[in-house]
């Protein structure tokens, strides 16, 4: 693409985002709020490959987009019957103008500080493409969230486990232990059930794919883990197989041995290179790829437990 | 970089657009989806930051493109935690409001700790 | 300058002060049942020692503790630091988190042979999770980091909030998860920007690459107002009171004692150590008059509350404002007496003894609902006769609340007032003295109720148990002892402050 064709590519696809961004923020329904949130991020994930991020463009896709609509469309659809109360308690015209006022002004300073940031910009990339052959990675920002600052994806998958926990203790005590989610089947079609037995086995491949090329091509567990939730749910919505039990062990033991195995792996860091979290000389990329693959079915699950909700029913 | 520049400046228009949301809306739900706006545009400015700092062969900065990454799982963890609060406070009351006047209505008859 | 050169002696407690309770986090959500309430009180004593030895190597090294995570050093990694202030926070919080779990031991018991339950598995599990996050927000030292550690922090805090699934509950937990999630994204907004501009996330390379240009400004800006909403300084208060007085007794202590404090301390972290300086004094001013505000109008409003946790959780809002009249005394003193200065050691104080009064408060507050089955003020009367031991750790706590010697609120505030009149800031003590006042008006309120005529037979109380009375009554007495603490161990407050930091007091 010449210049001025991506220029114009990407102001055609600004406007775009803001457009559909708007009407989501703006439109009256929310369930139809819902879906345009879920173009929105499609759009997004056209963005972040014009900003030459495709590991984020993934991620968006997947998480930003994908997991979080699905979310976002199943509550809008409960919660219906609440539209027409909170259309009452919508504040009035005035104070809607003030809170965009003060909106836009934040939005300016905020555009302005963008655009008054230096030039040449700060970059670690430098440093990033210096120390990356230490990893064995392909991939910099995997060594990034593998490596580098790997604290910071270990205390990542605790948040997500807290928010697992965190929805699972909204359950109300009577079926404490129960089954997450609808009935099996409840939204049970032919379509459905057809859908979910020819994708579901490709979507696995497609997740394993990610994931392993995520060492040296863009990809890795998020991703894949998000494509293996989502396959989750759709065989589960087709009623092929339930939710299981929140009081099983062995989905507890899935859920946790991603981070155990990590805190493993970071221990032995302590003891055999030196520092926690470190890898010892030449076993860095085997080592990452062991975190990985470990992370992957507990990101799975938790990402599917938490778009199926508290327990809802007993067994 | 001009398209970076562009871009950096949408993410503001987002930041500002989801923030009106959140104010705005008294639904919890429509709160919750401009807080997801809101939060795509401070990504969106970290991808910015990055495609700024490309250089050494590589496209972007990876640093803030792995913040970013650990952002979007992180902000998904919190909508889900927010959204299954609001659909158990619709299960429990009928209503999905956080209007004080709903709230402190519980207060004042006393209860108990 | 301390920043990174390379991990100091006994660092690897650092890294254990961190994980040690995610470690029970995972242990007790595999194991279930029974485990969680075992495993959170195996690690209590052992996070408590954690704490200590961290507090005690920082006082003999006589500087931070370092600890380089991975093996990478920052800018590309991230490293872990323990100074003075995180020593004397974890200690705090490891104490507060140890009465507060052996408190909670009565109400979320699991008997031998029952199945799980809900409400003890989430309980002390996500104690344990308040713990960690706390922790990781004191060892930090890197934005991102400090990020991941709030939104560990409000994962954790909120579903304490609605723990016993009652509707009043429910709607406060989403409103703080609401402000909690705006006050991290804000901050995260700052960060970006401050990377956009210098190119690192490390605190002490921050601080020596920043510069006082619009966009730290803009960056500070935002970051502080989201912390302030995190803080529940006032305006942006109105999560705390339904939140914390609808949490488990336990919970509510923990939630106004620490969790509160974690986004003051980046407050601290972000204006003294990563821009120190970098906002004209006109902001610092600004800090202070909204924490005056706070104190003001968080006593007023629990004046006027018909139930008592309303009360101590408006009296939380009201005690956070004392905080920030550091900002304003600290900033803009001279270099020689600033640090050392009345007002550093004044603010600390404060937070350290609000943190054991407060919970000593609630802890309390919830025997006595306990034995009453509510916590209606106008109909506790008498109850004082029935429980002396928590009526008397409600009335030692709030001694040190409305700041009466002996307890570290009087320290904490006569060290502030003295520093406000020496600067010539005087309307700050004005403040304070209102503030006092107040305070000692709903506390004897309260305790008149309590001490007076009975509303009701005292027989038909229920029993509470004397071990848990006498842990409120520990943590009250606790904050009284800090008044008797003399002013030494606030040089521990000095150790490890950045080179960066000392300069900027003009």
């Amino acid at each position: 693409m010449t210049d001025a064709l991506a220029l114009a590519f990407d102001f055609g696809l600004a406007a775009l985002v803001l457009i559909v961004a708007t009407w989501t923020l703006l439109t009256r329904e929310t369930a139809a709020a819902a879906v345009g949130f879920v173009a929105y991020g499609l759009l997004l994930t056209l963005v972040w490959m014009r900003l030459a991020a495709p590991d984020v463009a993934l991620t968006e896709a997947a998480i930003g987009s994908g997991v979080t609509g699905t979310l976002l469309l199943g509550a809008a659809a409960r919660l219906r019957p609440t539209e027409a109360a909170a259309e009452a308690e919508q504040p009035g015209k005035a104070m809607r103008f003030v809170v965009a006022l003060l909106c836009a002004s934040v939005s300016a300073g905020i555009a302005g500080t963008i655009l008054m940031l230096p030039d040449p910009a700060p970059t670690l990339a430098a440093e990033a493409a210096a120390a990356l052959p230490e990893t064995g990675l392909g991939n910099a920002v995997t060594a990034v969230l593998l490596s580098f600052r790997s604290i910071d994806t270990l205390l990542e998958t605790v948040v997500l486990l807290l928010a697992l926990l965190g929805v699972w203790s909204l359950a109300p005590d009577r079926v404490w232990g129960g089954r997450p989610g609808p009935r099996d089947g409840a939204y049970q079609s032919e379509v459905l059930t057809f859908l979910a037995q020819i994708l579901a086995p490709f979507g696995i491949v497609v997740a394993m794919h990610f994931f392993w090329i995520g060492a040296d091509a863009p990809g890795g567990k998020f991703q894949a883990a998000a494509i293996l939730a989502a396959m989750w749910i759709l065989v589960q919505r087709a009623g092929l197989v339930d939710s299981p039990p929140v009081s099983r062990r062995w989905l507890r033991l899935v859920v946790v041995a991603g981070p155990v195995v990590f805190l493993a792996i970071g221990f032995l860091g302590s003891a055999t290179a030196g520092a926690f979290l470190a890898y010892p000389e030449g076993y860095a990329k085997p080592l990452i790829v062991a975190i990985e693959a470990a992370l992957l079915p507990s990101l799975a699950a938790a990402l599917a437990l938490l778009v199926a909700g508290p327990p809802a029913r007993t067994e | 970089m001009n398209g970076a520049a562009l871009f950096g400046v949408i993410a503001a228009a987002l930041v500002g657009l989801g923030l009106y949301g959140l104010i705005v809306h008294p639904q919890p739900l429509r709160k919750i989806l401009s807080f997801n706006v809101l939060g795509s545009g401070v990504f969106l400015i970290f991808g910015v930051v990055a495609r700024r700092g490309a250089g050494a062969g590589m496209g972007g900065d990876p640093v803030p493109q792995a913040l970013v990454i650990t952002g979007i799982v992180v902000a998904f963890s919190a909508t889900a935690l927010a959204v299954a609060l609001l659909l158990r406070l619709f299960e429990e009351t009928g209503r999905a409001s956080l209007r004080s006047d709903v709230s402190n209505a519980n207060d004042e008859a006393g209860g108990n700790s | 300058m301390s920043s990174f050169e390379g991990t100091t002696a006994s660092g690897f407690l650092l890294v254990l002060a961190i994980v040690a309770p995610f470690i029970g986090v995972l242990l007790s959500l595999a194991l279930g049942g029974r485990a969680s309430e075992r495993i959170a009180l195996l690690l209590m004593p052992m996070g408590l020692g954690i704490a200590v030895a961290i507090a005690s190597g920082v006082w003999r090294a006589g500087a931070a503790l370092l600890y380089v995570l991975g093996g990478w050093k920052p800018p590309l990694g991230v490293v872990l630091r323990a100074d003075g202030l995180s020593a004397v926070m974890l200690v705090t919080t490891a104490i507060v988190i140890c009465a507060a779990g052996l408190f909670a031991r009565a109400e979320f018991q699991v008997p031998r042979g029952a199945p799980e339950r809900r409400a003890p598995l989430m309980f002390w599990t996500l104690l344990l999770a308040v713990w960690g996050a706390l922790n990781l927000v004191f060892l930090s030292s890197d934005l991102f980091n400090f990020y991941v550690a709030l939104e560990l922090l409000t994962f954790a805090a909120v579903p304490l909030v609605c723990l016993s699934g009652r509707a009043e509950t429910l709607a406060a937990a989403l409103r703080y998860m609401l402000f909690a999630l705006l006050g991290s994204v804000f901050y995260l907004l700052g960060v970006a920007l401050l990377y956009g501009a210098y190119g690192v996330l490390d605190v002490g390379l921050l601080s020596s690459r920043i510069r006082p240009d619009p966009v730290a400004w803009v960056a500070l800006s935002l970051m502080t107002t989201g912390l302030l909403a995190k803080t529940a300084l006032f305006p942006l208060h109105l999560w705390l009171p339904p939140a914390h007085a609808g949490a488990p007794p336990a919970a509510s202590a923990v939630l106004s004692a620490l969790v509160v404090k974690g986004a003051f301390f980046l407050i601290v972290r972000l204006w003294f150590d990563v821009m120190p300086g970098l906002l004209p004094q006109q902001a610092a001013q600004l800090l202070g008059a909204l924490g005056a505000a706070a104190v003001l109008f968080g006593s007023v409003v629990a004046l006027r509350q018909a139930r008592l946790k309303l009360l101590i959780a408006y009296s939380t809002v009201a005690q956070i404002g004392y905080l920030f009249f550091v900002f304003p005394l600290v900033i803009g003193t001279d270099v020689a007496h600033a640090w050392n200065g009345a007002a550093w050691t004044g603010g600390w104080m404060q937070l350290v003894s609000h943190a054991f009064a407060k919970a000593a408060m609630f802890l309390a507050a919830g025997l006595i609902a306990e034995a009453a089955g509510h916590d209606r003020i106008a109909e506790l009367g008498g109850i004082g006769r029935a429980l002396p031991i928590s009526v008397l750790a409600f009335a030692l706590g709030g001694l040190s609340l409305m700041g009466v010697p002996p307890s570290g609120g009087f320290v904490a505030k006569w060290l502030l007032l003295t520093a406000a009149v020496e600067a010539g800031q005087w309307w700050w003590a004005l403040v304070m003295l209102a503030g006092g006042l107040l305070a000692g008006a709903y506390v004897f309120r309260v305790l008149g109720q309590l001490w007076g005529d009975a509303s009701g037979p005292l027989a038909s109380l229920t029993k509470v148990s004397i071990r848990r009375e006498a842990i409120a009554l520990a943590l009250a007495l606790g904050a009284v002892s800090l008044g008797f603490v003399s002013l030494e161990p606030a040089k521990l407050l000095q150790i490890g402050r950045t080179h960066a930091a000392e300069i900027v007091l003009r």
